[in-house]
């Protein structure tokens, strides 16, 4: 990686290659898949949170006309536990396995019971009411401090905490916790001029995908079977059903489809061992489609969290100690992300004295999943408001405030490890000197300002690239493309091999055609599959290098690989012409046969992500209605392959965060049923909602990466939540510290002041 | 020897200490000698945490070079969306 590179199409803004399809419909998604003889599936879920299943009658569903087969708990092997490598960043696969079919008990309003193969789905849906169920019901646990309470119902009667300094004794709703300090936090405290101290909470909330969960099945005689499904990673879906069924990897296929969104939430599987085991009872191969009422009632949301949070700050704005107690719900198995968390929520700043406690909570709710930058959001909501709080209190600008906190390369991180070149600095001097910043606000108008960070990851990744025989560029992969890879691989291979962007072609590709690849998730795909073919195109230069020396009859050594072409080196075989990527395509079965570069890799290198947001919002005082008047996103993207897809990044997370700051919440009943379980009492942010969010593209280059690309996937999601909040606060004259922000709770708030 | 930093929720396994100097050429001794100290601490880390060598939070090590100078730590594993 080089700052001083001078590219050539890196950093252009062509039109993604999917982009025509998917907005003229031509595109097949999860749902648009079919194969001759298909039946249609469906899964009977539980109407009780949390209950006993004491038996299971399918007689009568199966004879039902149409019906070809019925699954319950007793039909899947028992899955040993076992880690989850690779794709959320937890998780058992014992726990992934009940939770795709309930065995003996029902965690949550929803968790699914059985399911049935029908001719029709009228008929599958049908069957499902012949499904005979008895349960004894238990009390549901719906919140965090229903399920730490000593006389909590177990969701679990075998969950003993891990992480405590003496082995648990006895079973509790408490799955694990972490702790990390550093210093002396009473000294800390003691060294404050201002304590700012409160307790920040967050509601459970869905990624929001526009696409819902879709599969098809097919089992062969041979026991070789075949998935299409809607998936951020075809290997993990492989890995888990194959896990999930009892069978070896090498027997499945999984064919990815475009996908409509996933932002975390399609990183595991619900309905694919379902209908893979439905399609080897019946023969016949199955689809299945969640309804949006499935999508909201049994598929991962994000984990709702409570913060007790306390800030020490000297009348200069130091921070001299910080201490946090956070809370996530896991759902009903273990598995929340109060690891990254714990890891994040004070990861802006230097802090010398700290403590920070996770804790990681069974609840009856559908188990956590990943949603973009996973418990970072809750964390730093919780951060960044303390920090806005104590601007105001000490009197100093809220960005020059951080700015005397902030880390940079060579500081520790809190969580251990030291920073290399990071971006927070730089964004934090971008939003000062940004016209949304330095222009005055509107009457009435709050603004708020928030930095977010996540880590972003590597893990592996294969690519290869393929010279056709006139010259052009097939690139193969295993990522699907959700927020326009293909076109980033595309770039980076037409920058490597000197090509136009446009004789490049990139194949996102099954499980049995592409090497194996690890989850589009984590902000990882630009960098570490980027890295792939960045590695699988330098493969072919080296090719063509050695190709054309040996047609020069000269050393390797003595030709160089520059704008697309193969030159003798100054002074060497001066008569000699260039020799192109489709000159030697053209030769290629005469020199060895067809030009093709691979690369394999476990990604190392990845720069964190910083960012830093501006919200300004007015409350109505009479209604506690608020509107976001302006919105700015300014992240350190390392090197921006592609900027307009980098900004829609920014501004995708912007809206996302929007959501959850003002309005994105689970409804649930006493009982445990969620009330809201649609679009149209689950109010995501719409157009007409929002002002057009700027952005700003501050550009670190991350010295792990040949162009030096950091993730910008994650990070997004983490500031909105704490700017909007900051600006509401402003604005209403009151902090608020509990999301979301809706016209009740605000207009209490301001009844309260 | 390089140094481990011990995670703030695991330092009971090891006597209280926040850093020991383990000797190791890479990930797989290094965590070798570990075991032969502090056995149940060694095998916390492997299951539970994500190793972290100079900085670079490293996905399934194992042979990866530990410098004499490396510094080491344990962390909650991290994936995303």
């Amino acid at each position: 990686m080089s700052e001083a590179m001078d590219f050539k199409v890196i950093g252009t803004r062509p039109i993604r290659p999917d982009g025509v399809d998917k907005v003229t419909g031509r595109a097949s998604f999860g749902a648009d898949f079919s194969l001759p003889g298909m039946l249609e599936g469906a899964v009977l879920r539980s109407p009780y949170a949390h209950a006993w299943i004491k038996s299971i009658k399918t007689d009568a569903a199966l004879a039902a006309s149409g019906v070809k087969a019925v699954v319950t708990g007793a039909d899947f092997p028992q899955v040993a536990a076992g880690a989850i490598e690779g794709g959320e960043g937890g998780g058992d696969f014992a726990d992934l396995a009940g939770n795709v079919i309930a065995r003996g008990k029902v965690r949550y309003h929803g968790h699914a019971v059985a399911a049935v193969a029908a001719q029709s789905r009228a008929q599958a849906l049908a069957a499902l009411a012949l499904i005979e169920v008895e349960y004894e019901t238990l009390p549901a646990v719906l919140s965090l401090d229903a399920a730490l309470a000593e006389s909590a119902p177990l969701i679990d009667e075998g969950l003993m905490t891990s992480g405590l300094a003496e082995p648990a004794t006895a079973p509790s709703n408490l799955a694990s916790v972490i702790e990390m300090g550093n210093g002396d936090l009473d000294a800390g405290f003691a060294d404050a001029a201002l304590i700012v101290e409160r307790r920040y909470q967050t509601p459970t909330v869905h990624q929001g995908y526009i696409e819902p969960h879709a599969c098809v099945g097919r089992w062969g005689q041979d026991d070789q079977a075949m998935l299409w499904c809607c998936t951020q990673g075809a290997f993990d879906v492989r890995s888990m059903t194959a896990k999930v069924l009892g069978q070896p990897v090498g027997s499945l296929k999984v064919i990815p489809s475009e996908i409509g969104g996933g932002f975390g939430g399609k990183t595991t599987v619900y309905l694919e061992p379902l209908a893979l085991l439905l399609s080897k009872k019946s023969g016949r191969p199955v689809r299945m489609v969640m309804t949006r009422e499935e999508v909201f009632r049994a598929t991962g949301p994000a984990s709702a969290a409570t913060i007790d949070l306390r800030m020490g700050f000297s009348q200069d704005g130091k921070i001299t100690a910080a201490e946090a107690t956070m809370a996530y719900e896991a759902g009903a198995f273990p598995g929340s992300p109060v690891g990254p968390g714990t890891m994040c929520v004070f990861a802006p700043y230097r802090i010398a004295n700290f403590r920070i406690k996770g804790m990681d909570v069974l609840v009856n709710k559908p188990k956590a999943a990943a949603y973009r930058a996973p418990g970072a959001p809750q964390a730093l909501f919780a951060t960044e408001s303390a920090m806005d709080e104590a601007a105001d209190k000490l009197g100093i600008d809220p960005i020059e405030l951080r700015l005397r906190n902030a880390v940079e390369e060579g500081d520790s991180a809190i969580y251990g490890p030291k920073f290399g070149p990071i971006g927070l600095r730089a964004c934090l001097e971008a939003a000062a000197a940004h016209p949304h910043y330095t222009k005055a606000k509107d009457a009435g108008v709050g603004r708020g300002v928030a930095v977010g960070f996540w880590f972003n990851v590597g893990l592996q990744s294969s690519a290869e690239v393929h010279i056709n025989e006139d010259g052009t560029v097939t690139v193969i992969e295993g990522n699907p493309d959700i927020g326009g890879s293909r076109a980033s691989m595309a770039l980076m291979a037409a920058e490597t091999l000197g090509v136009p962007y446009e004789s490049v072609r990139v194949v996102v590709a099954d499980t049995e055609t592409a090497g194996f690849t690890n989850v589009t998730g984590g902000s990882r795909v630009t960098f570490a599959t980027g890295m792939a073919v960045v590695e699988a195109s330098k493969d072919i230069i080296a090719q063509c290098c050695s190709r054309a020396a040996s047609l020069w009859s000269t050393d390797e050594d003595m030709v160089e690989w520059r704008d697309g072409a193969v030159h003798p080196r100054p002074g060497v075989n001066v008569e000699a012409k260039p020799l192109s990527l489709k000159d030697l395509a053209g030769k290629a079965g005469r020199t060895g046969g067809p030009l093709l570069g691979k690369a394999s890799l476990n990604a190392r290198g990845a720069g964190p992500g910083f960012s830093v947001n501006l919200c300004d919002a007015l409350v109505d005082q009479e209604t506690g209605q608020v509107q976001v008047k302006a919105f700015t996103a300014i992240q350190d993207a390392g090197k921006a392959i592609h900027p307009s897809y980098v900004e829609g990044q920014l501004q995708g997370g912007a809206v996302q965060g929007i959501g959850w700051a003002l309005n994105e919440e689970y409804v649930y009943s006493p009982e445990g049923v969620m009330e809201n379980a649609g679009f149209l009492d689950y109010r995501i942010p719409v157009a007409s909602d929002l002002p057009m969010i700027d952005t700003q593209i501050i550009e670190v280059p991350n010295p792990g990466h040949p162009y030096g690309v950091r993730g910008v996937g994650e990070t997004p999601i983490v500031a909105p939540l704490a700017a909007v909040a900051n600006a509401v606060s402003a604005s209403a004259g009151v902090r608020m510290t509990e999301l979301p922000l809706s016209p009740p709770r605000v207009l209490e708030a301001l009844d309260q002041a | 020897m390089a140094k481990v930093h011990v995670p703030f929720d695991l330092r009971h396994l090891a006597e209280g200490a926040a850093v020991l100097e383990v000797r190791g050429t890479c990930y797989r001794s290094l965590m070798a000698a570990l075991r032969d100290r502090y056995p149940v601490l060694e095998a916390a880390l492997a299951r539970d945490k994500a190793f972290v060598l100079d900085g670079e939070i490293l996905d399934s090590p194992l042979l990866e070079a530990v410098a004499p100078a490396s510094e080491i730590h344990f962390l909650p594993r991290i994936g995303g969306g």
